[in-house]
């Protein structure tokens, strides 16, 4: 009983006092609220304790944008569907804000046609945006290393590339994704289709192998950890300042089963450079996409890389070169 | 084990055995590329013991003498029948009644108390078009139909109209005012495959002549100027694309690899002879649509018109009724020889006598850019190049057409296409055209699909 209730799994929750933290430091214009509450729901998947917030200029001004773009969004579709909510809740999943048509390329398109979609998107990068700067000085305030504006700024440059800086280098809107559930899944489908299948895309390969890495390592490291902590392994500062009984063994296992192991701190840089990996290399990806690449499958055939497979049945030949075919 | 074990290695099993057991029995794999590419078809026995009761041929009533006195010289009015002999001819007549009107009878085109020959009844008029359209198909469309041909059974079984027709649909949100754009998709109808695919690319494929290829033809981005390497296919054009050939693929029961290898789509070498039999497809349907359905137009009362005021269209699902050949492969026209012998040309409207068709020509297409009616060099050159061809046929007159492409505010193409006709009816002027030879002709769809070929002018030749 004693040790449960500092194990991952709590089934004791201990409330003392609220903690507080360290005081900000002074000259923002904001303080930080002293208001806390205890949550004995949350308590079981994490700290029972929320707050003390602060969200500040920076904070509350994502928000706000976030917010717009969210209602934007919400009120096309709601729109779409001639203000029908039954209609409305019946075709969400199916509902979306597309982007401006080929037509219009770099112009500002009419509202109704793709304009909306612009002034969401505005909005939405601000939101990302001012809330990127937020982790930034937090983390400074802090006196914190840069890992986590690092890392969220990561995703924000493949957001970045599929909306805006992609878009801007093929010469239309219309390129981007458009907001919605299906209509973001039909159009990861025909990205790939117009250009040539995207799995022949190395950047789209060396994502994907950090994606499936990134899972892999946080299975690997949160399993090592739970299996551990019967030995105090959860409480991995510790361990990495004064190596324990934990530590040894979840390393000795590594040793056993693969013949290497990470450190309790170099598995966290493991899983970090993976995770930043994953959308850095994703955004080449679909960067390099039509503008100069324009058929992945084509390109790895020029490379050596798609292999050829014997003829299956009769050879075919295109139609419409032959001579006399129709358009 | 302890109990607790048992029941969630138990509760493991049964979910794993209801996943793992979807459907029954097991399909058939048939492997139809070469190992390892996926690509595989698929088929249920049961379902194909449904599919067949589905595509079972009817009943063939015994052969007519095919000797004797022809109908055309018998009967009056028979304009597509009259090389049948008059057993032929009675044969056929039953024999459409039985597959498009089993309920209704001769009255169904014949109207009641008046004589056979009248065409009072649009349906007859119809009917005839039909009877002209099946003629076309069977003789000139075999790189689709092969021999098994077709008859008003492939589609019609037994419904007065087929079950699987389309119409265009309008757009599904609000295109005019201040917000609900949908860009013609992102509605789940069957249309689409419920998807947010568009909901009417069969207008701008199966009745426009759009550009179904969008894959890039080069590894790198060719040179857009230089046909026919430049490929600025839109992700627009191709989700377009996309929902055509999920209606392909539906109407077929089969999945893309009945045609295409998915590692590279528009790669021939890795296709399926299936392919060239789809590509033949849907030109044919194409034709179908354009010259024998659309004409019927004003035939057509309005309560069996779409929304648009369009008559019903074919697709592939109109005869393949969700197997990859119509009626699983039989042959209904081997038990009706004497439906090969179908004259060609046919009035659309009741009134009009059949007179012959004066000859018509493509003069040329006059392309255009994105939004625009001006007239370009190589436009310029075509237009010169037609108002010399219309100096050497004195007698022959000129329609012109203009067209639009999807993209953008529907009003403003319509408009759009009628500007780009008029400037060329303009050009052709100054080129020395007599006005009175020129016909400004409105086409049934002035906006196309979303790709260059639609934003154009047709100039068509009339009598040269």
């Amino acid at each position: 009983m004693a040790m449960e209730y500092q194990n991952l799994f709590t089934t004791v929750q201990v409330h003392g006092p609220a903690q507080l933290g360290m005081p900000l430091p002074s000259g923002g214009a904001w303080s930080r609220g002293n208001q806390t509450f205890i949550n004995r729901w949350l308590g079981k998947i994490g700290d029972a304790q929320i707050g003390p917030l602060y969200l500040g200029t920076t904070g509350l001004a994502s928000l706000l944008c976030g917010l717009l773009a969210f209602e934007i969004i919400g009120l096309n579709m709601w729109a779409s569907v001639n203000w029908s909510v039954m209609e409305f809740v019946r075709q969400l999943f199916w509902l979306g804000l597309e982007p401006p048509p080929p037509a219009y390329g770099l112009h500002f398109p009419p509202l109704n046609q793709g304009g909306w979609w612009l002034v969401t998107g505005f909005f939405l990068t601000l939101s990302l945006c001012l809330w990127w700067v937020r982790t930034y000085r937090r983390a400074r305030a802090l006196g914190m290393g840069l890992h986590i504006p690092i890392a969220f700024g990561a995703a924000i440059w493949l957001y970045l590339v599929l909306g805006f800086i992609r878009p801007l280098a093929m010469g239309s809107w219309s390129e981007a994704v458009p907001f919605g559930i299906f209509p973001h899944l039909d159009w990861t489908a025909a990205f790939s289709l117009r250009y040539g299948n995207l799995f022949y895309n190395p950047f789209h390969c060396l994502s994907i192998a950090f994606l499936y890495g990134s899972v892999l390592l946080f299975a690997m490291h949160g399993a090592t950890i739970l299996a551990v902590s019967r030995f105090g392994g959860e409480r991995e500062i510790e361990q990495i300042v004064d190596r324990g009984t934990a530590s040894e063994r979840a390393a000795l296992f590594w040793r056993w089963t693969m013949g290497f192991n990470a450190t309790m701190e170099s598995i966290h840089r493991w899983a970090w450079w993976f995770a930043i990996l994953t959308p850095i290399t994703g955004g080449i990806g679909i960067l390099l996409t039509g503008t100069v690449v324009d058929n992945w499958y084509l390109w790895a055939v020029k490379h050596g890389v798609a292999p050829m497979y014997p003829a299956f049945s009769v050879p075919v030949v295109d139609p419409s070169l032959l001579p006399g075919a129709m358009k | 084990m302890s109990g607790r074990v048992k029941l969630s290695l138990g509760v493991a099993f049964v979910a794993l055995a209801i996943l793992t057991g979807c459907e029954r029995p097991r399909p058939i794999s048939e492997q139809t590329g070469y190992r390892g590419t996926g690509m595989v078809e698929l088929a249920n026995k049961r379902e194909n013991v449904k599919l067949a009761a589905l595509n079972a041929l009817p009943e063939a009533s015994p052969k007519a003498d095919s000797t004797g006195p022809k109908a055309g010289s018998l009967y009056k009015n028979v304009q597509v029948l009259g090389d049948q002999s008059v057993g032929e001819f009675t044969r056929t007549m039953l024999a459409m009644t039985s597959w498009v009107a089993p309920n209704e009878g001769c009255n169904y085109c014949h109207k009641a108390g008046e004589d056979f020959a009248t065409d009072a009844l649009y349906t007859k008029v119809v009917a005839r078009k039909m009877l002209s359209m099946t003629g076309k198909i069977n003789a000139d469309w075999g790189k689709h139909v092969g021999e098994t041909g077709v008859t008003c059974y492939t589609c019609h079984r037994g419904n007065n109209i087929p079950k699987d027709v389309w119409y265009s649909a309008a757009d599904p949100g609000t295109v005019k005012g201040f917000t609900g754009w949908k860009y013609g998709q992102n509605t789940p109808v069957a249309a689409n495959g419920y998807s947010s695919l568009p909901l009417d690319s069969l207008s701008s494929y199966l009745a426009n002549d759009g550009q179904v290829r969008v894959q890039g033809a080069t590894a790198l981005p060719a040179n857009y100027a230089v046909p026919p390497m430049g490929n600025k296919a839109s992700i627009a054009n191709t989700e377009w694309s996309y929902s055509l050939m999920m209606h392909m693929s539906n109407s077929l029961g089969v999945n893309c690899t009945f045609c295409h290898n998915s590692r590279d789509f528009s790669n021939w070498n890795d296709s399926t002879p299936q392919r060239v039999t789809a590509w033949h497809g849907l030109r044919m349907v194409r034709d179908v649509n354009n010259g024998y359905l659309t004409p019927l137009e004003s035939t057509f009362p309005a309560n069996r018109k779409g929304p648009l005021g369009d008559v019903a269209k074919v697709g592939c699902a109109t005869c393949h009724q969700g197997v990859n050949k119509p009626l699983n492969g039989a042959s209904i026209l081997a038990d009706y020889p004497e439906l090969k012998k179908i004259g060609a040309t046919v009035a659309v409207t009741a009134p009009v006598p059949a007179v012959a068709a004066a000859p018509i020509s493509v003069l040329g297409k006059i392309y255009f850019a994105i939004g625009k009616n001006e007239v370009d060099a190589a436009g310029k050159d075509a237009i010169t190049a037609a108002a010399r061809a219309m100096t050497a046929n004195a007698a022959a007159t000129i329609e012109i057409s203009g067209f639009a492409d999807s993209t953008g505010n529907q009003d403003q193409n319509m408009e759009l296409g009628k500007q780009r006709a008029i400037a060329v009816r303009d050009a052709l002027k100054a080129a020395g055209v007599a006005e009175a030879r020129i016909n400004m002709k409105k086409p049934e769809f002035v906006v196309g699909s979303a790709t260059a070929e639609a934003r154009r002018v047709d100039l068509v030749a009339v009598g040269m």
